[in-house]
């Protein structure tokens, strides 16, 4: 394709509909990447210009998001979901299939600059993999067949309009509703009723409820309102977090699909209630299938009066949503770093306090909520707040989506009252010799058999909703090691415990992987693991740790068994270390290896 | 604590050995900048050879290191040699330290790591102008270049460090004396230096 | 009566406003930092400065000091982390500190002889990081980077230029220079910037002037890091 000399005939439209907003950053770069598949740098001059944003920071920005490219990356753009329940699907063996197929390298762009295969961080399809996204697209459900004909189309360069919509489809999967997904809402009757209690009632009303954020951190979501309404500031935002990068979870995918309009009027209540004429969304990239349905709910609801001027006839109540995208970074789900990325910065979290109730979106007072944080709002708002406070546990009220994935005979959403066991779900969902549970995603807890009768609650065991199923046939060695390298992957890299650490650690359970990990390697993992933990900037680095120290503490043997009787290994091959002189000199007698020894002191 | 304020080893701890402790010296890829710095400490050789035997080392020419007591190895591990020798002082020696940059961190030699070992090894022997009929020695007396210099912690179990380019021959005495003495070395300010 | 929080045994007096680091400082009380200057935002995220506040770990160069906190910082517990940190950024680095022009006025090296630092202990990732010699009168060697971003900070805030920034991600997070080029002689980069002056390690280097102070003179040949900098804020409240 022919790089087009004057950048400006398509970027020009772009910087018109962001209003030349600098903080829009981050969506020029997107829409502008649509045209080549890459920014050319001549793109970026262009740009450079236009927003008077240095090219450095520009450079520095596009380079942090995985799905925005500086180089060339080929014209088909494949990205393997490299979740563990992927691989516990065959998706390892179908990424081969693919580029055995397509003669390339994994992780090269193939010379004709076609195509790239290459891995992702779980994109949210776990109960239908293994999966990938072509070029920012989901495809679900892969199989050797899939591959194959989808090897086809890229070498027939089909665009992607033209190939069979089946592999685009995403099911909900929705398998237990209750109150969140069951069907009849009806879009304006939960602002009906806030505007009959008022701003303040329906504050009252959510704080009764004794609801908690569903982000995974489980912050008092009317305290957080009231913090957000009660800080100065010019301006007030809603921010719904729709990041879900949580490996496992697809729960806030489902609810986008289904229950779009619960989500944007919970936004609409907290706007209500705190005073904000503006509020975003941000959508992962990952979900950005779903951008063109919420668009359109978004202009159903402004037709309805629902969002814009004067909603419900009430003169002031302005409120509208924009929906950003974001670009492969896990590390965007963590509040404040969402609020810099919606700025059109780097995803870093910010220093706290201050925190965003007072200082978030544009330095104001910005209340950011999960999405199903904002569809509880709604029933609450409906139904009041001690209806919802009778529901649950007694810590956590109301119901909680699960995402149920791996080793179980139906995957998919599960919604409970708080204070289900973890062995009722594993009936539920047909799980059959489980020997663990992975609750809350990589950052949350690993539970063995005998935890099996703890309850999913604030007070015991919480969760933003990923509940993934090994069964007896898995290796819990080799789980953590994949969530450890999800970590290393996701470092933002902004404070040293976090992006040293994680790689330290990705290395060390490699080497353990290897066969070559020494009792010495194992009393590093824990070192490291403190270090994280104590050390790190944000949440991130703080469970980067987790999948580790859990499964040490509870399947040890899957390390032991991987460690060597001596009690030190060389950190790095040292056989295939002398390779490239072999080859380069010819020779292979003795003298050219070393091998393991038996027993170093 | 001044180099100067003892110039004799502790006794050894109580319960110890009688026999003099022994000690040898390596130099692997390094450039006997740390070896001459051991000998700088000077009359305090005097002292040490009361104090302990030398095995292996520059010192006595003796090729074969034998059962010993402390191993100082200096310089990092470029090649297949360097990595046997460091295993046999690993297996002799039941303190092993590194002592100086090169051994603590590949030092100098480590630069080349940003350089893939087969463009170095074009570079020198069929791109250099002295070198017309190139061609890379594939002498087996040769002993084979791994990819990247390592420091030697990254092979075998270290248990002390005495950083320095080369560390001065105070460091090393000091720490040659606390082990000697039983005690856990200690470098203190002045005494650390990593160049 | 002024304001005052502990930090280990010792009453530090406070304004409002001041972080635990600055107030520290003000007190002529060494906590360890690499990130933090005085002419510019604290930014947090070396981590060096951390200090335990309320039994949890924190950054003091960003944490605003209170009336009465108790901060424990000079504990074998917090240096064993803090000389752990510092390993780290040895082994993600190339630092050959006798080929360095900056070692004996390098702040990293300076800090880990102040945390007793005798091994890197990590495995070294050695990477290949390109020098930049295209500048006239500066040079940049990478290699040593720890990105700490002061130069990124002076260079946009003090010298409203955005001479550097940061690119990439994790462990490939790195500094790039703002110019189609990516070369530092293709910037209004000068030696009259704060951004030339403020690089705690060897990376932003004025070329010609290599080891010009013979070993035994340098800054913290003379001085631990922590006697210099704390008789430096003392006196003058402001290091320089
Ligand atoms: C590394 C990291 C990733 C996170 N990812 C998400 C996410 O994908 N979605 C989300 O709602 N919250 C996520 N959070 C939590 C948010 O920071 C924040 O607490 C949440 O959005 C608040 O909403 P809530 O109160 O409704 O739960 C993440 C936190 C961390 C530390
Ligand atoms: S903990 Fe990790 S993700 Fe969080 S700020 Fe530090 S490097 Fe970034
Ligand atoms: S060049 Fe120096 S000042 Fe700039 S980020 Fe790197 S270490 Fe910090
Ligand atoms: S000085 Fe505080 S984090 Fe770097």
């Amino acid at each position: 394709m022919e790089i087009q000399k004057n950048h400006s005939a398509y970027l020009d439209p772009i910087l018109e509909r962001h209003a030349h907003r600098a903080t829009d950053l981050l969506q020029i770069l997107r829409a502008a990447q649509e045209h080549f598949g890459w920014l050319h740098p001549e793109a970026i001059d262009h740009l450079t210009r236009r927003l008077g944003v240095p090219r450095a920071k520009i450079e520095g920005m596009a380079s942090f998001y995985a799905f925005l490219h500086l180089q060339p990356a080929g014209r088909y753009r494949v990205l393997f979901s490299d979740n563990i329940t992927d691989r516990m699907l065959g998706s390892a063996a179908l990424r081969e299939r693919m580029c055995r197929n397509l003669w390339i390298e994994p992780g090269k762009v193939s010379e004709d600059g076609l195509v790239s295969v290459d891995t992702t961080s779980c994109t949210g399809m776990c109960d239908q993999g293994p999966a990938l996204l072509v070029n920012g697209m989901a495809v679900t459900r892969l199989d050797a067949q899939r591959v194959d004909a989808i090897c086809d189309l890229i070498r027939n360069q089909a665009p992607l309009a033209a190939w069979p919509t089946e592999y685009f489809r995403v099911v909900d999967n929705i398998r237990r509703s209750d109150l969140l997904l069951n069907p009849g809402f009806i879009p304006g009757a939960a602002l009906t009723a806030a505007r009959q209690r008022g701003g303040q009632g329906l504050l009252h009303e959510i704080k009764a409820s004794g609801l908690r954020g569903r982000g995974g951190a489980g912050f008092a979501t009317a305290a957080k309102w009231e913090a957000c309404r009660d800080a100065a500031g010019e301006a007030h935002y809603v921010v719904c977090n729709a990041d879900e990068g949580e490996p496992g979870t697809f729960k806030d995918r489902v609810l986008l699909a289904r229950h779009a309009d619960e989500v944007f009027e919970g936004m609409t209540l907290c706007a209500y209630v705190i005073g904000a004429r503006k509020g975003l969304l941000y959508l992962r990239g990952e979900y950005r299938y779903l951008l063109d349905h919420l668009d359109r709910m978004l202009a159903r609801r402004r037709e309805n009066h629902l969002l814009g001027a004067s909603i419900l006839g009430q003169p002031g109540f302005d409120f509208d949503i924009e929906i950003h995208v974001g670009a492969g970074a896990y590390i965007c789900g963590e509040e404040s770093a969402l609020i810099e990325s919606l700025e059109g910065k780097r995803g870093t979290p910010r220093n706290r306090p201050p925190y965003p109730v007072t200082h978030g979106y544009l330095d104001q007072p910005t209340a950011v909520n999960n999405v199903e944080t904002f569809v509880a709002t709604c029933h609450i708002a409906l139904a009041g707040g001690a209806w919802y406070a009778g529901i649950g546990a007694a810590q956590s009220s109301g119901t909680k989506l699960l995402s149920v994935s791996g080793d179980c005979a139906r995957p998919g959403i599960y919604e409970y009252p708080f204070g289900i066991s973890v062995r009722q779900v594993l009936d539920d969902c047909g799980a059959a010799d489980t020997q663990a549970v992975q609750v809350g995603g990589p950052s949350g807890t690993t539970l063995a058999t005998h935890e099996f009768d703890r309850l999913i609650a604030f007070e015991d065991v919480p969760t933003a909703g990923a509940f993934m199923v090994f069964d007896i046939r898995r290796d819990m060695f080799e789980v953590a090691r994949n969530f450890v390298h999800f970590f290393a992957h996701e470092s933002c890299g902004f404070c040293t415990p976090c992006r040293v650490g994680t790689s330290l650690l990705r290395n060390l359970m490699d080497k353990l992987h290897n066969g070559q990990g020494s009792p010495h390697d194992f009393h590093e993992i824990e070192k490291l693991d403190r270090i994280l933990l104590s050390a790190s900037h944000c949440g991130l680095g703080h469970t980067a740790c987790n999948p580790v120290l859990d499964t040490i503490a509870k399947f040890r043997p899957a390390y032991e068994l991987r460690l060597q009787q001596r009690r030190f290994v060389p950190a790095f091959d040292l056989d295939r270390s002398l390779q490239t002189a072999r080859q380069m000199t010819g020779r292979d007698d003795g003298a050219t290896h070393l091998h393991d020894e038996g027993s170093v002191r | 604590m001044t180099a100067h304020d003892a110039t004799r080893p502790a006794p050894p701890p109580a319960g110890a050995p009688e026999r003099k402790p022994k000690l040898a010296t390596v130099s692997l890829a390094g450039c006997f900048g740390c070896h001459m710095s051991f000998l700088d400490i000077d009359e305090r050789l005097f002292t040490l050879i009361e104090h302990v035997t030398f095995d292996r080392s520059p010192f006595t020419d003796k090729k074969e290191v034998g059962e010993c007591d402390i191993g100082l190895i200096e310089g990092g591990v470029c090649n297949a040699e360097n990595v046997q020798i460091l295993r046999e002082f690993r297996q002799h020696c039941k303190i092993l330290v590194a002592l100086g940059a090169c051994a603590i961190n590949g030092g100098l030699p480590a630069q080349r790591n940003s350089i893939p070992l087969s463009s170095l090894l074009q570079a020198v022997y069929y791109s250099s102008p002295r070198l017309p009929h190139g061609g890379i020695p594939d002498d087996a007396e040769l002993p084979l270049l791994l990819d990247k210099v390592h420091p030697i912690h990254e092979v075998v179990k270290v248990d002390y460090f005495i950083p320095g380019c080369p560390p001065s021959a105070d460091a090393i005495w000091s720490v040659l004396r606390d082990l000697l003495a039983g005690r856990a070395p200690v470098l203190g300010h002045g005494m650390l230096h990593y160049d | 009566m002024s304001k005052t929080f502990t930090l280990d045994d010792k009453r530090i007096p406070f304004e409002d406003g001041q972080t635990i680091l600055q107030a520290a400082l003000a007190a002529s009380v060494y906590i360890p930092h690499l990130c933090y200057h005085p002419d510019l935002e604290p930014h947090g995220s070396c981590k060096l400065c951390t200090v335990k506040v309320g039994g949890r770990q924190t950054a003091a160069c960003t944490l605003r000091a209170a009336e009465g906190m108790a901060v424990e910082s000079d504990t074998g517990e917090i240096n064993a982390q803090r000389l752990a940190l510092v390993q780290m950024l040895f082994v993600e680095g190339n630092h050959f500190c006798p080929s360095c022009e900056q070692s004996g006025d390098c702040r990293l090296q300076a800090t880990a002889y102040q945390l007793g630092m005798l091994s890197p202990h990590f495995d070294h990732f050695f990477p290949n990081r390109p020098v930049d010699a295209s500048h006239p009168d500066f040079l940049l060697d990478f290699n040593r980077c720890i990105l700490c971003s002061l130069c990124v900070r002076a260079s946009r805030e003090v010298d409203g230029k955005n001479v550097f920034a940061l690119a990439g991600r994790g462990l490939k997070t790195h500094l790039i220079v703002n110019a189609p080029s990516g070369k530092l002689g293709d910037t209004d980069f000068g030696g009259a910037d704060k951004a030339a002056h403020v690089c705690p390690v060897g990376v932003i280097l004025p070329k010609r002037r290599g080891f010009a102070v013979p070993i035994g003179e340098r800054t913290f040949d003379k001085s631990s890091i922590a006697d210099y900098v704390a008789s430096r804020h003392g006196k003058r409240g402001g290091e320089k």
